[in-house]
């Protein structure tokens, strides 16, 4: 057990992680521009949710095109406890990712029987039918949506400055690679790779599939959920078209399948591309309003599909001397 | 009390009648053979055994637990194993892993599971190739991985489904030295197979089918000589 | 209420011509092209120039659209989907996403965001049927894109190079031992599909905006009829695309307008719970 911690802290992957870490950590001592700041921040949730989509999408092999929908929930359910019961946000935000599980396991019943595009087209079909709900229910802001209240209290996780939510981003997308990284490993990371291979012989070697396939859905909605009461307190504003946004959900996906789809790594290095360039290019020209930024960030997705198709993550693993 | 009992085991198929009161016992220990000409209904019945296919009527009992109407899962868990015709390894993880998720089954400690199934590999002699993946395996290589697999998860009864098909006579008689150190390590085996050489070898006892019926049942050199069993293979113009 | 079934009616056959032509690709190439709604979105500003500039009624301009559309179906083919073949299907999916982003970014670009319409066309006024009043166009649009399903269905099914199609989708290693020139089948489908799109695109115009994120409405309906109806089954995706068409208009007249999208969505929910391929669907 020992030699194997050992090997798991001298392994090429920890060193990165360190690397990344020390960076993150250094970063706001050395850049005080809030943009750059926010890139990092948007950098680090989407990596973060490309990662907890990939226990599904990834290890588990069913692609969900709805996982904005556990995001809204999170951060509508921080945002409504916020109001209604003046709970602050450290119980909002794992109470979100709470409710975002509770949802996954109710909708995860009927869905996870679906076979591949099936299973992608109802997940689809929950994000819209959450979207009209949100929009026609008023006691939950409606189509106008709900605001975070401006505070600046450590109690209420609301800061005038946006300084303490690049740390806590920090620390959340730490954990949450490291959770992803537990799962890998652990005998839940194998079965549902066995599903994802074949199900019905993983079903004869005693997998429980359905019981896996559940945990999958019910952990990947969780860690999307708590992320999803983050950004409500970090943008500070929730509607339904930003929340439930079928963009947003795609985003995720892309980030992924960019980046390395089934490995641990690959979401990360996806939001590390993806999400600078498409400020960047947001930035530099997109103020016009003319739409090339939009329109290069399209040709960018086509480009890195014809040449990179098993994602970024290729080119590390080219270059890696021996398996991990 | 057998091991297994698989008693009047009935699959309709709409009009066809695949297997028809099919009955027989294994008992601990035992290497039994099943053989028949094409379509006797042999597969049909391995699916319904294995609780791969529900049988339309009768029984089939391991250590006297009904298996008919159980997940897949649960009767792995009761110790019931088979191996694929066609072998149906998880391609995209190496052989070590794919060996691990029978493993994981007894050992849920991933750690341990990993040393089980390199113990496993090296019983039948994949010992070296545990990092390979197993979609690059040749078919004889696959088919030694799904053993393998099978046998990870410590099943006391194996099922093993044509596992000698395609394979060469020099990996059939590795195969056969395998199957032979895997039965006095204590597992009962019951297989299906069209490769006669190979199943002589090893069945304690042979059941015939033919048309879904069983015909015969009895060591191999009185199966052999039996001449409802020599009709059933040369006596009748039949489709290929 | 007999008004809000008819009106849906010809709806759904709009939607069931989109699906179609989406369920084509889809079931023969196993490709979800993300781009197909903005494939629409290309085919009405064709027609809206060619009637701006050029005086031509959206019917003609059909024929056009087609071929302009059949094109650009052969070139995503040529250039985005063929060389993608052996990646994961992820990839080919999100390439086309990113097509459709550049395709609606340079109508975006080039054609401004507004909203555009045709004033009177050959076809504005509407049509009494009995009590029921229906805009002339949509009637016209609908028959239409039901002529164009029924050509479609009997090159599939009624012909030799139909066989072919259905081999490819059945099998693809079957059909290309037998010798059938896969390639060229999927080049064709795609051009097959888009000239479809672009027909009733074409068509569209006649009553319904144009600007560029079009696309996505229609785009995510065709979807979830071809799912609805079952992947590679097109009497599916077109009884499914009249069956949205309808459900649409009754919840909008029943119910409430801005229902009109999740009931759609939920009887999809449904028709998957109880049929988890989809109403026809084999695989």
């Amino acid at each position: 057990m020992r030699a194997a911690r050992r090997a798991i802290v001298r392994s090429p992957g920890a060193r990165v992680v360190a690397v990344v870490a020390l960076a993150l950590a250094a970063f706001p001592f050395a850049v005080a521009d809030t943009f750059y700041r926010q890139i990092v921040v948007m950098t680090l949730m989407y990596g973060a949710l490309g990662a907890a989509w990939n226990l599904v999408g990834g290890f588990l092999g069913r692609v969900s095109f709805g996982h904005a929908v556990f995001l809204g929930l999170g951060a509508y359910t921080t945002l409504l406890l916020l109001h209604n019961l003046a709970l602050s946000p450290w119980f909002g935000i794992p109470a979100g990712g709470l409710i975002a599980a509770v949802t996954a396991f109710i909708v995860g019943r009927p869905t996870l029987r679906l076979t591949g595009h099936y299973f992608a087209m109802a997940t689809i079909a929950v994000l819209a039918v959450a979207h009209v709900l949100m929009v026609n229910w008023s006691w939950a802001g409606g189509a106008v949506g709900l605001e975070a209240p401006i505070a600046n209290s450590v109690w209420l996780l609301l800061f005038r400055s946006r300084a303490p939510y690049y740390w806590i981003a920090a620390v959340l997308a730490l954990l949450t690679l490291w959770a992803t990284y537990a799962l890998a490993r652990s005998k839940a990371g194998y079965y549902w790779r066995a599903i994802n291979g074949d199900e019905a012989a993983a079903r004869s070697l005693g997998v429980p599939a359905e019981r896996y396939k559940m945990l999958a859905f019910v952990l990947s909605a969780a860690i999307t959920g708590i992320w999803g009461g983050f950004y409500a307190i970090y943008v500070g504003f929730v509607d339904p078209d930003s929340a439930f946004s079928l963009t947003l959900s795609i985003q995720i996906v892309l980030v992924t399948i960019l980046g390395g789809v089934g490995t641990i790594g690959g979401p990360w290095l996806g939001a590390a591309l993806l999400v600078p360039l498409a400020e960047g290019m947001r930035v530099a020209m997109g103020g016009s309003g003319r739409g090339f930024d939009l329109l290069l960030y399209g040709l960018a997705i086509v480009l890195v599909s014809l040449f990179l198709p098993r994602g970024l993550i290729t080119l590390r693993l080219r270059r890696a001397a021996a398996p991990g | 009390m057998p091991l297994l009992q698989v008693d009047k085991l009935t699959k309709r198929f709409d009009g066809l009648v695949a297997n028809r009161d099919v009955s027989f016992a294994v008992d601990a220990g035992e290497i039994v053979g099943i053989i028949g000409p094409n379509g006797a209904g042999k597969s049909t019945l391995f699916n319904c055994v294995a609780g791969h296919d529900t049988p339309t009527s009768g029984s089939v009992a391991l250590s006297g637990a009904e298996l008919v109407g159980r997940a897949p899962e649960a009767i792995a868990d009761l110790g019931l194993m088979r191996t694929w015709q066609i072998p149906r390894c998880f391609t995209a993880m190496s052989v070590l892993e794919n060996t691990m998720v029978g493993t994981l089954l007894r050992c849920p400690d991933p750690a341990n599971a990993r040393t089980e199934a390199q113990r496993v590999l090296d019983a039948v002699g994949l010992g070296k190739r545990g990092a390979a993946r197993a979609g690059n395996l040749n078919l004889a290589g696959q088919k030694r991985v799904d053993l393998a697999r099978a046998l990870a998860t410590s099943p006391k009864i194996l099922l093993l489904d044509e596992v000698a098909g395609g394979l060469n006579p020099a990996e059939a008689r590795e195969l056969v030295a395998i199957l032979r150190a895997v039965h006095a390590g204590g597992i009962t085996l019951v297989i299906v197979e069209h490769v006669l050489e190979v199943l002589m070898q090893l069945a304690h006892r042979v059941l015939v089918l033919d048309f879904g019926e069983l015909i015969a049942s009895g060591s191999p050199e009185e199966v052999v000589r039996n001449p409802a069993v020599i009709e059933a293979y040369l006596g009748r113009k039949r489709d290929a | 209420m007999l008004e809000a079934v008819a009106t849906g009616l010809f709806n759904g056959l709009i939607y069931a011509a989109v699906a179609v032509g989406l369920a084509l690709i889809w079931g023969i190439t196993d490709v979800i092209n993300f781009a197909h709604g903005d494939f629409l979105m290309l085919a009405m500003y064709v027609a809206y120039w060619l009637f701006t500039l050029g005086h031509v009624d959206p019917t003609l301009s059909a024929p056009v659209a087609a071929c302009v559309l059949g094109f650009v179906g052969f070139a995503a083919y040529a250039l985005i989907i063929r060389p993608l073949q052996r990646a994961p299907p992820m990839i080919v999916i999100l390439a086309t996403f990113g097509l459709g982003l550049v395709l609606r970014q340079l109508a975006f670009i080039a054609f401004s965001p507004d909203y555009r319409n045709l004033p009177d066309t050959w076809l504005s006024g509407s049509i009494r049927l009995g009590e029921i009043s229906l805009g002339r166009p949509q009637v016209v649009t609908g028959v239409v894109a039901l002529a164009m399903i029924v050509v479609l269905f009997k090159l599939v099914y009624g012909t030799r190079w139909g066989r072919a199609l259905q081999a490819v989708a059945e099998d693809r290693l079957a059909a290309s031992l037998v010798g059938i020139p896969c390639d060229r089948v999927n080049a064709q489908v795609w051009m097959l599909g888009s000239a479809a799109v672009g027909v009733t695109g074409a068509l569209l115009t006649s009553f319904f905006y144009v600007f560029p994120s079009v696309g996505a409405v229609f785009g995510l309906l065709a979807f979830v009829a071809v799912a609805m109806g079952g992947f590679g089954a097109l009497p599916g995706a077109f009884l499914s695309g009249v069956l949205i068409g309808i459900v649409e208009a009754l919840t909008g007249y029943l119910v409430e307008p801005a229902y009109k999208t999740a009931s759609i969505f939920l009887i999809f929910l449904l028709v998957l719970w109880y049929r988890p391929r989809g109403l026809f669907g084999r695989w």
